[in-house]
C-alpha cells in the first residue's frame, strides 16, 4: 500500500490528511480535545472492557455447561458474575454508544466544530478510565461477589471482597457520565447550524439528548448511595443494615431509582441509531419522526417512575406494586411506537439489506422479545413467578446485549467509512451479522424456558433436567464469541488494507456524510446551514449536486 | 435427552394454574406482535427492496390523516392490551399475596445457606417441608442474616424473606409430590446450595408423618416455656401493674407510647421489643426491660411473638390497670 497522501485514485470525498493524522505521537491523542479523536479513545476503551466481561461470561458459560459446580469455586463463580455485570453495565454499555458515536457524531450532525466544553470532554474520558481501572484492580485482587447490585445487607456486612474499591470504580465514573451528560445537552441546545430547529435533528441526537437528561439527573442518585454503601459498610451508620436499626428494603429504592433509568441510558442510544440506519437504508425520512422523537422522551421521563418494580416481591405492599406495574406498562407504550414507526419506514423504501441495515433489523426483532417480555415481567402475577429467575435474565440480555449491543455494532459498521474513511469486506461482515444473530438468539432464548420452569439466576449448580437447555445456551454462547470476533478482525484489517471510503459511501442524507471521510480537523471547510428537514432524500435527490450513490 | 428434559414446570396448586393462564394470555398477545413486526419487516424489506442504486423511497406525508390514524392505532391498542394483562396481572397477584383466613401458620426462618422450617406443633425440619394435601398453609417468614427468597416452582410464587421484618407466603397444594425449594434472591457464596424440599402428602400420611418424626431436632421449647426460662413473666404478668405492661389481649390493639405515638401491637412491634425495648417504650412505663437480641434466636422469637399474639384477653380488672 502506497502513502495514502500521494495516491492519485482516491474515491471523491476521501481526505487523505484527516483528524487522524494531521498530528502525530503519543501525547496529541492523550491530550487531544478533538471530539472525534476522543471518540476514538472510547472506542478502545469499551472495547478491551467488553473483551474482558464477554471472557468472565465465555467462563460463566462453560461452568453452567454441566449441573455440577466443576469449573470454579461457588466464590469465584459469584465473582464471575459480578464483575461480568459490573464491566459490562458501568464500562461497556453505558458509555458505549455515548462514548464512541455520540462523541463522534454530534457535532458533526448539528454541523459544529466540536461540543461545548471540549476539555470537560476528555476529562470524561479520563474519570471514566480512572473509575474502571479502580474496578480492573479489584478484578486482579480478588473482585466482589455481591452481584452488580449490591444489595445490603450482604454487600455491607456479609462479604470480605472489595465492595469499595468497586463503589469507588463507579462512583467516578458516574462523574464522566453526569459531565458527558451536561456537555451533550449544552452542545444540542447552543451549537446547531443555522437552520437547524429541533424537529430538524436528526433522531440520534433526540435520543442522545433523551439519554443526557438521564445521566445528568439519575446519576447524582446512584453516587449518594454508593457513599452510604461505604459508610455503611465502614462504620454501620444504620441507614441499610437492619442489624444498626436500617431499613432492609431501602438500598433497593435507591439503587433502582438510578438502574432502572441506567437501562435507558443503554438503550436510547442505540434506538437512536437505529432511525438512522433505518432512514438511511430505505432512504427514507423516519415515519412519525416526531412520535419518535418524544418516545425518546417520553421513556426518559416515564423511566424515573417505574424502578420499585424490581421489587414486587421484596416485601413492598401490594398497592404500591400495582402503581408500578401500571407505570411500567406505560412506558412500554413508546418504545412499541418506535417499533412501529421503524416498521413502516420501510412501506415504499428503498430497501437496501446491508450490513448496518441487518444490524438495524436484527435490531428490531430482538428488541421486540426484549420488549414484549419486559411487559410479561412488568405483569404482577407473572413477576411473583418469574422474578429473578433465568427468564429475568433472558429478557435484560435481549434488551442489553440483543439490542443495546446490536446498534452499537450497527452504528459502528454504518459511521466506520467516516471514523476512519475505510471500507470493510461487505459479504464478511454481513455474515457476521447473521452469525450474531444466530448465536444471540441460541443463547438466550432457552433461557427464557429455564426461566420459567424456575432456574434461579445466580445459581452456580443446578438440578439436572435443566441441563439441556443450558447446553444449548452455552452453544449458543460460542457461536455469539465468533459472530463478535470476526467484526473486530476485519475492522482491525479495514485501517490498513481496507478500501478507501467516499465521504458518503451509502448515499445517506445527514450533515456528517457532506464532510470528508474521514472528516477535517474543525468537521467542516465551511459551516453549514440547514435548509430541510432530517432524512429528506427527495430534497437530495432534486438538488442531485452529489449523486445519491456516492 | 428430551424425556428428562422438561419445558414446562409442573403445577401443585390452583393459583400456579392461574399463573399460567395469565402466562399464556401474555404469550399470545407476545407472539402476535413479535410475527407482525417479523412479518411486515420481511415482506416490506423484500417487496421495497432496491432495485437501482440512485432509487429513494416514496416520502410520506406525515401530516396526512391516515399516518396520524395509524400513529393513534398504534398507540391505544397496545396501551388498551397493556391495561388488560397489568388488571389480570394484579387481580392474580393479590390473591397470591394474600392468604386466606383459615389459613394454617408454619414458620420459616432463612440463614446462610439454609432454610430452618417450623409445624405448628413444634417439629422442626431443615431444607424440607412436608405438607398436607388441599391445606392452605401460610408461611411466617424471616431471616437471621441477609435477604432470601421463598421460591417454589411448582407453586409459581416468590416472596423476599427479610432481616428484621416478617413476610408471608401461602400455598394450598392440590397434587402430592415433592417440588423444588429454591434461594430466588442472591445470598452469598453457596447461594445455590441453599435448596430444598417442599414434600405434599395426603393428610393421613402427612398426619403419620408427623406422628413418626423422629427427634433427630426436637421441637423448640414453645412460647410459653420460654416466656418463664426468660424471666419474661417476672414483670409482664396479669398482676403486677407496675413495672411492665400486660401482655393478655395486647396483639392487634394500639398502644400508647411516652412520646404520645401510637402503635399497633403487630408481629414486628412485639418482635421490636424484645430485641430493642428501649425504642418504644409504653406510656407509663420506665425503660427498665433489658435487650434479648442474642440471647433469643429468631426460631424461638417466632414462638415467643404467637405465644404473645395468642394470650387470652384479660379480665375486666387487669384492663382497668393499663
Amino acid at each position: 500500500m502506497s502513502d495514502p497522501r500521494t495516491a492519485a485514485t482516491d474515491p471523491p470525498g476521501y481526505a487523505p490528511v484527516s483528524y487522524l493524522n494531521e498530528t502525530w505521537g503519543l501525547k496529541s491523542w492523550l491530550l487531544t480535545l478533538d471530539h472525534k479523536r476522543i471518540a476514538i479513545l472510547y472506542l478502545i476503551s469499551v472495547s478491551f472492557y467488553f473483551a474482558l466481561g464477554g471472557l468472565m461470561a465465555a467462563l460463566i458459560r462453560v461452568e453452567l455447561a454441566t449441573p455440577q459446580g466443576d469449573l470454579v469455586s461457588p466464590d469465584w463463580y459469584n465473582r464471575l458474575f459480578t464483575m461480568h455485570g459490573v464491566m459490562m453495565i458501568f464500562f461497556f454499555l453505558i458509555p458505549a454508544v455515548p462514548g464512541v458515536l455520540g462523541n463522534f457524531l454530534l457535532p458533526l450532525m448539528i454541523g459544529a466544530k466540536d461540543v461545548a466544553f471540549p476539555k470537560l470532554n476528555l476529562l470524561s474520558w479520563y474519570l471514566y478510565n480512572i473509575g474502571a481501572l479502580f474496578a480492573f484492580w479489584a478484578l486482579l485482587h480478588g473482585g466482589v461477589d455481591t452481584g452488580w447490585t449490591f444489595y445490603t445487607p450482604l454487600s455491607t456486612a456479609y462479604t470480605n471482597t472489595h465492595v469499595i474499591a468497586v463503589g469507588l470504580g463507579i462512583f467516578i465514573n458516574g462523574f464522566s457520565s453526569i459531565l458527558a451528560g451536561v456537555n451533550f445537552m449544552v452542545t444540542i441546545h447552543r451549537m446547531r447550524a443555522p437552520g437547524q430547529g429541533w424537529f430538524r435533528l436528526p433522531l440520534f441526537v433526540w435520543g442522545m439528548y433523551a439519554t443526557s437528561l438521564i445521566q445528568v439527573l439519575g446519576t447524582p442518585v446512584l453516587a449518594i448511595t454508593i457513599l452510604l454503601l461505604a459508610a455503611e459498610r465502614l462504620f454501620h451508620i444504620g441507614v441499610f443494615d437492619p442489624a444498626y436499626g436500617g431499613d432492609p428494603v431501602l438500598f433497593q429504592h435507591f439503587f433502582w431509582f438510578y438502574s432502572h433509568p441506567a437501562v435507558y441510558i443503554m438503550i436510547l442510544p442505540a434506538m437512536g441509531v437505529i432511525s438512522e440506519i433505518v432512514a438511511a437504508f430505505a432512504r427514507k425520512r423516519i415515519f412519525g419522526y416526531k412520535f419518535v422523537a418524544f418516545a425518546s422522551v417520553g421513556i426518559a421521563t416515564l423511566g424515573f417512575l417505574v424502578w420499585a418494580h424490581h421489587m414486587f416481591v421484596a416485601g413492598i405492599s401490594i398497592y404500591a406494586g400495582a402503581v408500578f406495574s401500571i407505570l411500567t406498562m406505560f412506558v412500554a407504550v413508546p418504545s412499541a411506537v418506535k417499533v412501529f414507526n421503524w416498521t413502516a419506514t420501510l412501506y415504499k423504501g428503498s430497501v437496501l439489506w446491508e450490513t448496518p441495515m441487518l444490524y438495524a433489523l436484527g435490531f428490531i426483532g430482538v428488541f421486540v422479545i426484549g420488549g414484549l417480555t419486559g411487559t410479561m415481567l412488568a405483569t404482577l402475577g407473572l413477576d411473583a413467578h418469574i422474578h429473578d429467575t433465568y427468564f429475568l435474565v433472558a429478557h435484560f440480555h435481549y434488551v442489553m446485549v440483543g439490542s443495546a449491543v446490536m446498534g452499537y455494532l450497527g452504528g459502528i459498521h454504518f459511521w466506520w467509512p467516516k471514523l476512519v474513511g475505510r471500507l470493510y469486506p461487505a459479504f464478511l461482515s454481513k455474515f457476521a451479522a447473521i452469525v450474531v444473530f444466530i448465536g444471540f438468539n441460541v443463547t438466550f432464548f432457552p433461557q427464557f424456558l429455564l426461566g420459567y420452569l424456575g432456574m434461579p439466576r445466580r445459581y452456580h449448580t443446578y438440578p439436572p433436567e435443566f441441563q439441556t437447555l443450558n447446553v444449548m445456551s452455552s452453544a449458543g454462547a460460542t457461536i455469539l464469541g465468533v459472530g463478535y470476533l470476526i467484526p473486530m478482525l476485519y475492522l482491525l484489517w479495514s485501517l490498513k488494507w481496507g478500501p478507501k471510503a467516499s465521504a458518503n459511501p451509502w448515499g445517506a442524507v445527514g450533515l456528517e456524510w457532506e464532510t470528508t471521510s474521514p472528516p477535517p480537523v474543525h468537521n467542516f471547510a465551511t459551516s453549514p446551514v440547514v435548509t430541510t428537514e432530517a432524512y429528506d432524500y427527495a430534497a437530495r435527490a432534486a438538488r442531485a449536486e452529489v449523486p445519491v450513490g456516492g | 435427552m428430551w424425556s428428562n428434559a422438561p419445558l414446562f414446570p409442573p403445577s401443585a396448586s390452583e393459583l400456579a394454574r392461574s399463573v399460567d393462564a395469565l402466562f399464556f394470555f401474555a404469550l399470545a398477545f407476545s407472539v402476535f406482535f413479535a410475527l407482525l413486526i417479523a412479518g411486515l419487516i420481511a415482506l416490506f424489506g423484500s417487496k421495497y427492496r432496491r432495485r437501482h442504486p440512485d432509487e429513494i423511497g416514496v416520502p410520506v406525508d406525515d401530516h396526512a390523516p391516515s399516518s396520524k390514524l395509524l400513529e393513534l392505532a398504534w398507540t391505544a391498542i397496545p396501551l388498551g392490551l397493556l391495561l388488560i394483562l397489568f388488571g389480570w396481572g394484579t387481580w392474580v397477584f393479590f390473591h397470591q399475596m394474600r392468604p386466606p383466613a383459615d389459613a394454617v401458620e408454619y414458620w420459616v426462618t432463612g440463614k446462610q445457606w439454609m432454610w430452618k422450617m417450623q409445624h405448628p406443633d413444634g417439629t422442626r425440619e431443615i431444607n424440607e417441608l412436608h405438607v398436607p394435601l388441599g391445606r392452605a398453609v401460610k408461611l411466617k417468614m424471616i431471616s437471621e442474616d441477609v435477604i432470601h427468597d421463598f421460591f417454589v416452582p411448582a407453586f409459581r410464587v416468590h416472596v423476599d424473606v427479610l432481616p428484621s421484618r416478617y413476610t408471608t407466603y401461602w400455598f394450598k397444594a392440590d397434587k402430592t409430590g415433592t417440588f423444588h425449594l429454591f434461594c430466588g434472591q442472591y445470598c452469598g457464596v453457596e447461594h445455590a446450595y441453599m435448596i430444598g424440599k417442599i414434600v405434599v402428602m395426603e393428610p393421613k400420611d402427612y398426619e403419620q408423618w408427623l406422628a413418626g418424626v423422629r427427634p433427630g431436632r426436637p421441637p423448640l421449647r414453645s412460647g410459653e416455656e420460654l416466656f418463664a426460662a426468660n424471666a419474661c413473666n417476672t414483670c409482664h404478668r396479669p398482676d403486677s401493674s407496675a413495672r411492665a405492661p400486660i401482655l393478655n389481649g395486647i396483639y392487634g390493639k394500639g398502644v400508647k407510647l411516652t412520646d404520645g405515638k401510637t402503635v399497633t401491637a403487630d408481629d414486628e412491634y412485639i418482635r421490636e421489643s424484645i430485641l430493642n425495648p428501649q425504642a418504644k417504650i409504653v406510656a407509663g412505663f420506665q425503660p427498665v426491660m433489658p435487650t434479648f437480641k442474642g440471647v433469643i434466636s429468631e426460631e424461638e422469637l417466632l414462638q415467643l411473638v404467637d405465644y404473645v399474639k395468642k394470650l387470652p384477653p384479660p379480665s375486666a380488672g387487669a384492663e382497668g390497670a393499663r
